[in-house]
């Protein structure tokens, strides 16, 4: 099977295209593609679009909010587009509230849907989530067995950065705990999909087929984090 | 004149941790609610459920012993338990949308007597933060908040209908305040229980729905006195 071990990040995002759509998982600082956001920042791709829970976090961690503060997004597709709390403040909501980017609230589990929905081929979907609100607004709307719903549509991307725990040199992939989270859907709702690998990366046939989180024929590039990279 | 004293924060939370049921799956928003998990009760098992996939949890790491790949929904590092399963985030939300979570408790800006609530935006700030509030409040089984009862400068948060942008409509059951704990029934919010030395009217003057009073209310009750007011001890479940 093919090898698509990439020998370092640069190599693996060499050809980022301006303008484009990536998707970016993580929850709680757990399972976000830090290496690879990072060497996203140094190979410079402006415009683009990011898909993410979260637009970054506060502190000095590496996570989409980067990109963000050096000018490479143009719009975040998020479900957090103001702080939880006034103190939070990150570089995101100073340059949102700026009119320095634009963004698009969607609720966690709708987004979670419509990427998975991308990848399942499935051009859409009717949910009961933000019926009766703000969010539903000029949606199409549909009762469905007595209750109300709304049309969403899918979520696809250029590129996904994931993180994985472990994976072998054909891409399949395992994840580790709640580093799991987005990463198995944006995996295979991206054209392209690169991975950052945690703990090491196996031969083919060394992991078991039915242990496996996402198959490697999602996944087109990989690289092992080295002993300096970002872990947390 | 001193500001009479008011229910603190773990026993709000308390008092809504009292009613989950032997087996319920638990969805605690971030912030205050999470609170609802210092209750323990050893005649019922329930399992914790977070946003990131995360089934059957257990309490907060003790320094030194967090493992760094497992935290809950407010990215604190948590224990798992004996029997915990992992998902990914679309099966969460498959899991929170198909009705299995029997119960999430959430804070609030406000609650309505019709129950809607509002949590993810205030007008004046451009955006929101929604995180999975909307698919919460809209699929759990029952939506429980816990909140304190008035604003910072005094203002009423029980109100006759909500003025900021709703989280979703008519699904609030139980609502816990440093005041007293309310069901909101068809004609509104029924006081159950009240904070020791607090009078409905005094409640009431800080409420701006007119308060349905339940005639079995009581103080509102806590770990120390739960049997003793009621008689039979039962709660009930909303």
């Amino acid at each position: 099977m093919k090898n698509k071990v990439f020998p370092n990040f640069d190599e693996a995002v060499k050809d980022f295209q301006d303008n484009s759509v990536f998707m970016s998982p993580g929850f709680g600082n757990v399972g976000v593609p830090r290496n690879l956001l990072s060497a996203v920042n140094k190979q410079g791709a402006k415009g683009l679009t990011g898909i993410s829970n979260n637009a970054g976090a506060l502190g000095d961690s590496i996570d989409v909010g980067t990109l963000i503060q050096a000018n490479q997004v143009k719009k975040m597709i998020c479900a957090f587009t103001a702080p939880t709390h006034p103190s939070q403040v990150t570089p995101f909501v100073e340059m949102y509230n700026n009119d320095e980017l634009d963004a698009e609230l969607v609720p966690q589990g709708t987004m979670a849907e419509r990427i998975r929905a991308a990848a399942a081929g499935i051009g859409g979907f009717y949910t009961p989530t933000s019926v009766g609100t703000e969010l539903a607004e000029g949606k199409e709307h549909r009762e469905i067995n007595g209750r109300m719903h709304v049309l969403e549509f899918p979520l696809h991307a250029d590129y996904a950065l994931i993180r994985a725990y472990r994976a072998d040199t054909f891409g399949n992939l395992q994840f580790r705990l709640a580093g799991r989270n987005f990463n198995p859907i944006m995996a295979m709702a991206a054209k392209t999909t690169i991975v950052e690998v945690e703990k090491e990366i196996v031969e083919v046939g060394e992991l078991d087929p039915d242990q496996i989180h996402v198959s490697g024929v999602y996944v087109d590039r990989i690289v092992l984090i080295p002993e300096d990279g970002i872990f947390y | 004149m001193a500001e009479k004293e008011k229910l603190n924060r773990q026993t709000m939370c308390d008092r809504l941790a009292m009613e989950f049921q032997d087996g319920w799956i638990v969805n605690l928003g971030v912030g205050m609610p999470t609170l609802c998990s210092n209750y323990k009760d050893e005649s019922r098992e329930l399992i914790y459920h977070s946003e990131n996939g995360v089934i059957g949890y257990g309490p907060i790491a003790e320094e030194g012993h967090e493992d760094k790949h497992l935290v809950n929904a407010g990215g604190q590092n948590v224990v798992g338990i004996p029997g915990m399963a992992i998902v990914h985030h679309a099966d969460s939300f498959m899991l929170i949308r198909g009705g299995m979570i029997d119960v999430t408790v959430m804070g609030a800006y406000e609650v309505a007597q019709n129950g809607d609530f509002a949590n993810w935006r205030i007008p004046t700030r451009k955006g929101g933060g929604i995180g999975g509030a909307m698919d919460l409040a809209a699929c759990a089984k029952r939506v429980y908040i816990a909140m304190e009862h008035t604003t910072r400068d005094g203002k009423p948060r029980l109100l006759k209908q909500c003025a900021l942008p709703v989280t979703a409509p008519g699904v609030v059951k139980l609502v816990s305040t440093d005041l007293g704990l309310f069901e909101i029934g068809t004609d509104g919010f029924i006081l159950k229980e009240h904070a020791p030395g607090w009078s409905v009217e005094e409640i009431q003057e800080l409420t701006e729905a007119k308060i349905i009073v339940d005639p079995n209310i009581c103080e509102v009750r806590t770990r120390g006195n739960t049997d003793s007011n009621q008689g039979t001890g039962r709660h009930f479940v909303v």
